[in-house]
């Protein structure tokens, strides 16, 4: 018996990139200017690719042919050479992306903890299935690994910003407010910010530091040292 | 009962705790002034002296790393050195860096710089996870803050020391954290690990010497050379020494992150948060990770350190500690782990790009079954072929909680088989189960 293995791309991967080939002059001349700002930062240029690709998302919301040839252009690589990088991490994205991101965390902590019917709950009230974003443009649905976030379980990321203890309901009540263009401050995290905005802070450009992180599985430990008057001895310059 | 012992964690309830003013408040940045009136050789000593294990999993001596740097001048060691910050936290249940970072950003700053100096490094990068923006943005405010109080750049603190340090996102891969493909990933390629030797200490970033080193590893170094060895060691076993974080999470009353001391147990971390969730006990549970073995009830007071977590057959790791209670299906927790090896195989290597795949099929099988008695042992030949013969740890890492939970739980796999699928109601494990969060608040 023979077997015929044909090979070639997985079949539910699309095949080539959206998008313009180019982009209008006056862009091109602004990404080239922030390009180049991030490559001054590394000893050696190439080491710039993976900004740059934030960098081209923050302009398309997406991989696309005129981002990938730009990349190819600033680094002096080929477009089989970034594409070939581009498609290996998971953050670079094929398809057009909603404003916002919604990422539901299934592994195994979060979807023992409630993710798994977290995501069916946001599927079937937003109608679309994972990896699909809803008629509007405003939610990309997707499910993601564990985000480190697992004492504050179950997670859901809306552009990678963290919204804790997400239960079906609240996790509803939060795409309703992405798609009501009022979005709701993340748990521990500064304002959100749409996805294009996102992939700029990504790209090492622009950033808003003042914000309060500290949750309460952050500071479990220390509250219960507080209580107890657990302290660790003979810290230079204090009790 | 050990007592928590927080150092590293013990202001972050302060409301700016992330600032400079905050840090310099607290001791910061006085170490890295002692320090830089050190020979850089006299703070390696001082550090592999203090016997700190690096936090990132594998629990090598941070010390005995930076000693392998060639020295300046000559060979290898006339080529730049360059630090390298493993801040690409991903392992499933480990979620200590993140939030140390967001709290004080600071004291991994000032350990890296120190790091640095130590090993004649001008250059570092911190190359964190794309996917934890509060971090990210964290971290470059520091570090803008850092040059801005020329604690990073020229002429650090009047030493004649320079170093330049860079933020770099990732974007978005599991096997990046693992060092060599972390190396890769920094030089703009596909994160795939390298063969080793030779070890990035001698061929790194750009083929020059390199340390990679954990966030936590190097933020616990400030505090050792501002307290000396003797503090340091005046904490844990001579084997492990020192403070470090563990984190609780899953079906625990408080989950979170709890500083104390190496060797503490699992009974005494869990009387600190308030036990396992009311009205339940603790059926499984990881010590460092999902790709440490996982252990049972009878190992609550086995002491969380390299060697005793290793004794009882698992492995410190990043000491995760996922907690889950009896409402838990091991298949089904399993099984999602298993697919999240398949899904960060990098496909460098067959053992694990095909291993990770085929498991998938036998729990997919389990799960809705159409599972047969011969699965079981499936898993185990498949988890064998993984274990020890892939490229990288990833592989060991996917075959662990197969062959742990199998050891431990055979007959539930079993009943997997018997009963034709899952005999688990998983509403029974969430947070909130729904007939209570439909409840009127």
């Amino acid at each position: 018996m023979s077997v015929f293995l044909e090979l070639g791309p997985k079949p539910d991967e699309p095949q080539r990139f959206s998008g313009p080939e180019s982009y209008p002059e006056v862009t091109l001349t602004q990404l080239t200017a922030q390009a180049g700002e991030i490559i001054a930062r590394y000893p050696q240029g190439r080491s710039a690719l993976l900004p740059l690709l934030h960098l081209v998302q923050s302009e398309d919301g997406c991989l696309t042919s005129a981002g990938i040839g730009f990349c190819a252009k600033q680094l002096g690589l080929t477009c089989a050479e970034v594409t070939a990088v581009a498609t290996f991490y998971s953050m670079y994205r094929r398809t057009p992306t909603g404003d916002y991101l919604v990422g539901v965390c299934t592994n195994t902590l979060c979807a023992i903890m409630g993710g798994d019917a977290i995501l069916d709950a946001l599927q079937d009230h937003l109608g679309i299935h994972a990896g699909q974003t809803t008629d509007d443009g405003r939610v990309t649905l997707e499910h993601v690994e564990c985000n480190a976030a697992c004492d504050y379980a179950p997670v859901v990321m809306v552009n990678w910003e963290f919204f804790d203890n997400q239960t079906p309901s609240s996790a509803r009540d939060l795409v309703d407010q992405l798609r009501a263009g009022q979005p709701p401050t993340p748990t521990r995290g500064a304002p959100l910010c749409t996805f294009k905005e996102t992939q700029r802070i990504l790209a090492g450009l622009g950033h808003n530091a003042d914000f309060s992180t500290a949750g309460a599985a952050t500071l479990a430990g220390l509250r219960r040292a507080h209580e107890k008057g657990m302290v660790a001895r003979g810290l230079e310059g204090e009790q | 009962m050990m007592t928590l012992t927080p150092v590293l964690s013990r202001y972050w309830d302060h409301p700016q705790s992330w600032t400079l003013d905050t840090y310099r408040a607290h001791d910061g940045y006085r170490a890295l002034q002692k320090a830089l009136g050190m020979e850089p050789a006299e703070v390696i000593e001082t550090v592999k002296a203090s016997g700190l294990r690096g936090r990132g999993g594998a629990g090598f001596s941070t010390g005995t790393k930076w000693s392998f740097i060639p020295q300046p001048g000559t060979g290898a060691g006339a080529k730049p050195h360059y630090l390298v910050v493993n801040a690409d936290e991903s392992e499933p249940g480990t979620c200590k860096d993140v939030p140390l970072m967001m709290a004080t950003p600071h004291v991994l700053i000032e350990g890296a710089i120190i790091a640095s100096y130590a090993i004649g490094a001008h250059h570092a990068f911190i190359y964190v996870r794309g996917e934890v923006v509060p971090a990210l943005r964290r971290l470059h405010g520091a570090v803008t803050e850092a040059y801005s109080a020329r604690l990073l750049g020229a002429d650090i603190l009047g030493s004649g020391y320079h170093l330049d340090m860079v933020v770099h996102a990732g974007a978005g891969a599991y096997i990046c954290g693992e060092e060599t493909a972390l190396l890769d990933s920094l030089e703009g390629r596909r994160g795939q690990p390298r063969l080793r030797p030779p070890f990035p200490a001698e061929a790194g970033l750009y083929g020059c010497p390199t340390v990679v080193n954990n966030v936590e590893s190097l933020a616990s170094v400030p505090p050792i050379i501002l307290n000396g060895v003797d503090w340091f060691r005046s904490m844990g076993s001579s084997d492990a020494p020192g403070f470090t974080l563990y984190s609780l999470s899953g079906h625990v009353n408080r989950p979170g992150q709890y500083e104390a001391p190496l060797g503490i147990t699992l009974r005494e971390l869990l009387a600190h948060a308030s036990g396992v969730r009311d009205g339940h006990r603790l059926k499984f549970w990881t010590p460092g990770g999902s790709s440490t073995p996982i252990l049972t009830a009878e190992h609550l007071d086995i002491p969380l350190d390299y060697e005793n977590v290793g004794a009882a057959g698992s492995m410190l790791g990043t000491k995760a500690l996922q907690i889950f209670d009896e409402t838990t299906c091991v298949v089904r927790a399993v099984r999602r782990w298993i697919e999240f090896y398949a899904h960060e195989s990098c496909g460098k290597c067959t053992p694990c790009r095909e291993g990770t795949y085929w498991l998938t099929q036998v729990y997919e099988r389990l799960e809705s079954g159409g599972a047969e008695s011969a699965d079981l042992a499936r898993l185990v030949t498949i988890a064998d072929t993984l274990n020890g013969r892939s490229f990288c740890a990833l592989g060991d890492g996917a075959a662990s909680p197969v062959l742990s939970s199998l050891k431990h739980f055979r007959a539930e796999y079993q009943q997997h088989v018997t009963s034709a699928g899952c005999p688990f109601d998983p509403t029974a494990s969430m947070l909130h189960p729904p007939q209570l969060a439909m409840m009127p608040k």
